[in-house]
């Protein structure tokens, strides 16, 4: 069934039920995220797509569109709040784009870019969970994991279908597992999609390392807005 | 009543180090010392590390020369993972002259910047000078046009790096075995014909020259300055290929003596071997010394004029350079030369023989080709590399250990500027005695004298970024035996 709802005073036409974080960049709207994969369940973790939809913050990728809804995307509130969420990312893990290697391939650093983030307004924790090298093909840089929970939900052994990836601890002492018995049972093309659907440089491959000059890596070549708003991603 | 000059901070260098001289009652120089006052770290904290972040994480302590750095631990790496010179292995040609166009790049933008922008004001006005003359500001001021060339001579090599590295700084090339990319026609051409606001590699031959000119200029005026400024004794070390000829990327250890015997000559894997390690309290910088000779005869001297004094021939391939080398080699009587400003003769060398060894790499075909690494089995791992280049300031070693998760469980880097600690002393002590001893007053010329020496070795203190020429405060203090201030100046 059409209903139509407003983004910033732009009135859409959609489908009852559509997802509002997907009508949004359908229609040319970007709004930032980084736990949300289009075309897979909602997570709803990392709350970097929040809007205000009917007067209240909420985020976009849980909202199925309903008719007559108004929603605020561009405005100085909402934006200050989108950041505020990244910055508390970058405080929270410790995350060394300088070295690396997810660097032009990070989607935390491409929303840092996106939402104009220049420093955290919140202290550096500085966090220490180990790193380790985790399974054969698989290398664990524990402090950067942001438990967005892609990994967790949508990385399985492809025999079983058992999860790979799991969190353990609560709040402060939380950390990314990994199953080394059926991680070391990947083949290299599931180790480039685990580290793929990563969206830091938690989950490394350890076969990649930086094999791709700078200037031809996936956000150089073509920014994460742009693959939002084509629905690449 | 002795007294102790102290010169803190020391200019127009990479990084922060003071300089005390101790003067006896009659103000005759007892002692000189150059102190390194800061602490980085980087040999711990990339412990833990994957070993091939290592070239990435650890260049990082440059802002000057973090090619070299990142080269040097590309070299480290490839000895890692099996496929390197420590295991015999000849790197691709590709990935090798794609990580020597790189370097020379690098080489030639760095020694532009220490040449011009921190060493030329001396030249150009002297010593003596003003020091709101005596700077890049000055320059600009006194020879605009000049300045111009300077700035894009510089920018010429800062696009190469890019080319190279992806970035004009911090980048990335070199992998474990190779690198990640090659150079294609319409990249080269761009450096060859000239670009929008890029020099073409005539005019930048062109403007290379002028280096030379500036200095020889300079000595023809201050001749006997020049030549007996910090005279001073030190072996002369650098890699060489198999002709004995300076090879600023691989080859083997040279260390020569004054008259230009071979007194040492060895595989850079086995430097530990010949080389220890003296500490000072009063300094966070090493002093590297041969162990056969001691610390007093077994000190060397690394970078342009090590480099320059160890190599008999650049080779027809860069004629122009060979021709200033020629004519350095005649003016020294074909010894080796000690004189500290040497140093900037050699460096203006350099500037051509890097622009000419560019233009030939530029139009060898092997850089555009597609074999761009070597990948081993995991049988062939090591775990254990050292990797030498050239640094533009001399010789630079890395060597890195890794267990066998691929963790980085050691980390030793013993870069040019502390190869250069004693005969940097020496120079400091040289100078003191030249142009202190004996005086009553401290002038502005007199502190500059002990900066200069200094300079000419463009020390990397911290291996770190410049500091901006004129803005970092000069503070000197004489200071009695009781710890008395008696006399100070600020700047």
């Amino acid at each position: 069934m059409s209903i139509t709802i407003t983004i910033d005073n732009k009135e859409i036409k959609t489908d009852i039920g559509a997802t509002l974080i997907d009508v949004a960049a359908d229609n040319g709207i970007f709004i930032p995220r980084l736990c949300y994969m289009r075309g897979k369940p909602c997570l709803g973790t990392c709350r970097v797509c929040s809007v205000k939809v009917n007067g209240w913050m909420a985020a976009s990728c849980t909202i199925p569109v309903q008719d007559g809804m108004i929603v605020e995307v561009d405005t100085s509130e909402v934006k200050d709040i989108q950041k505020a969420l990244v910055e508390t990312l970058f405080s929270e893990g410790t995350h060394n784009c300088p070295s690396c290697e997810k660097s032009g391939r990070c989607d935390l650093q491409a929303m840092g870019y996106e939402t104009d983030m220049m420093v955290s307004r919140f202290p550096y924790r500085f966090t220490e969970r180990n790193k380790e090298n985790a399974a054969n093909l698989i290398w664990l840089e524990r402090d950067r994991c942001i438990f967005c929970q892609r990994c967790v939900n949508f990385i399985q052994d492809e025999e079983t279908g058992q999860k790979i990836f799991s969190i353990s601890g609560r709040g402060p002492s939380s950390r990314i597992e990994i199953d080394k018995e059926l991680a070391d049972k990947m083949n290299k093309k599931q180790a480039r999609a685990a580290s793929d659907i990563c969206p830091v440089g938690c989950i490394i491959d350890k076969e990649r390392g930086y094999d791709h000059a700078m200037g031809v890596r996936k956000y150089d070549i073509t920014s994460i807005r742009e693959r939002i708003l084509k629905g690449e991603q | 009543m002795g007294k102790k000059l102290v010169i803190d901070p020391v200019t127009r260098v990479e990084g922060h180090g003071k300089v005390t001289v101790q003067l006896d009652d009659e103000n005759n120089i007892i002692g000189a010392r150059l102190h390194v006052v800061e602490f980085r770290g980087f040999e711990k904290f990339v412990q833990g590390h994957p070993y091939w972040e290592a070239p990435m994480f650890l260049q990082r302590i440059c802002g000057i020369c973090f090619v070299s750095h990142h080269l040097c631990g590309a070299k480290v790496l490839d000895d890692m993972i099996g496929v390197g010179y420590a295991q015999g292995v000849e790197m691709l040609p590709t990935p090798e002259k794609v990580r020597r166009l790189g370097h020379y790049f690098q080489q030639l933008q760095s020694h532009v910047t220490a040449y011009y922008y921190l060493i030329a004001p001396e030249m150009i006005f002297g010593m003596d000078a003003a020091p709101e003359k005596r700077n890049i500001l000055g320059l600009i001021e006194e020879n605009p046009e000049m300045v111009k060339r300077v700035v894009a001579l510089r920018k010429w090599g800062q696009e190469g790096i890019k080319l190279v590295m992806g970035k004009k700084m911090h980048g990335i090339a070199s992998v474990p075995g190779g690198v990640n990319h090659n150079v294609t026609q319409e990249q080269i051409d761009r450096f060859l014909d000239g670009d929008d606001g890029l020099l073409d590699i005539d005019t930048v031959i062109k403007y290379a020259s002028e280096a030379l000119d500036v200095f020889y200029k300079f000595h023809e005026e201050n001749r006997e300055q020049v030549d007996r400024f910090a005279d001073v004794p030190a072996l002369n070390m650098c890699l060489v290929d198999a002709e004995g000829n300076v090879d600023y990327y691989h080859g083997k250890m040279r260390i020569t003596d004054e008259d230009k015997n071979i007194i040492e000559e060895f595989d850079y894997h086995d430097y530990m071997d010949y080389f220890a390690e003296a500490t000072e309290e009063w300094s966070y910088m090493k002093f590297p010394y041969l162990k056969k000779y001691g610390r007093e005869k077994g000190s060397v001297r690394v970078g342009p004029l090590a480099r320059v004094n160890n190599t008999k021939a650049y080779g027809k391939a860069t004629p122009l350079a060979q021709i200033a080398l020629e004519r350095f080699h005649v003016y020294n009587n074909g010894k080796a030369s000690n004189k500290t400003l040497h140093t900037n003769w050699a460096r203006a060398i350099e500037i051509l023989h890097s622009v000419e060894l560019i233009k030939n790499l530029l139009g060898d075909p092997d850089l555009q080709k597609e074999e761009l690494k070597i990948t081993p089995t995991k049988e062939q791992w090591t775990g254990d590399g050292i990797g030498v280049v050239e640094a533009p300031r001399g010789t630079l070693l890395h060597h890195y250990r890794a267990n066998k998760n691929g963790e980085i469980t050691f980390c030793n880097l013993v870069v040019s500027t502390t190869q250069n600690n004693t005969v940097m002393n020496r120079t400091v002590l040289a100078v003191a005695q030249e142009y202190i001893g004996g005086q009553n007053e401290i002038t502005e010329g007199m502190m500059n004298a002990i900066e200069v020496g200094i300079r000419a070795y463009d020390p990397c203190l911290s291996c770190a970024t410049h500091a901006t020429a004129g803005t970092m405060p000069l503070d000197v203090q004489v200071i009695d035996s009781k710890g008395n201030l008696l006399d100070s100046k600020k700047r």
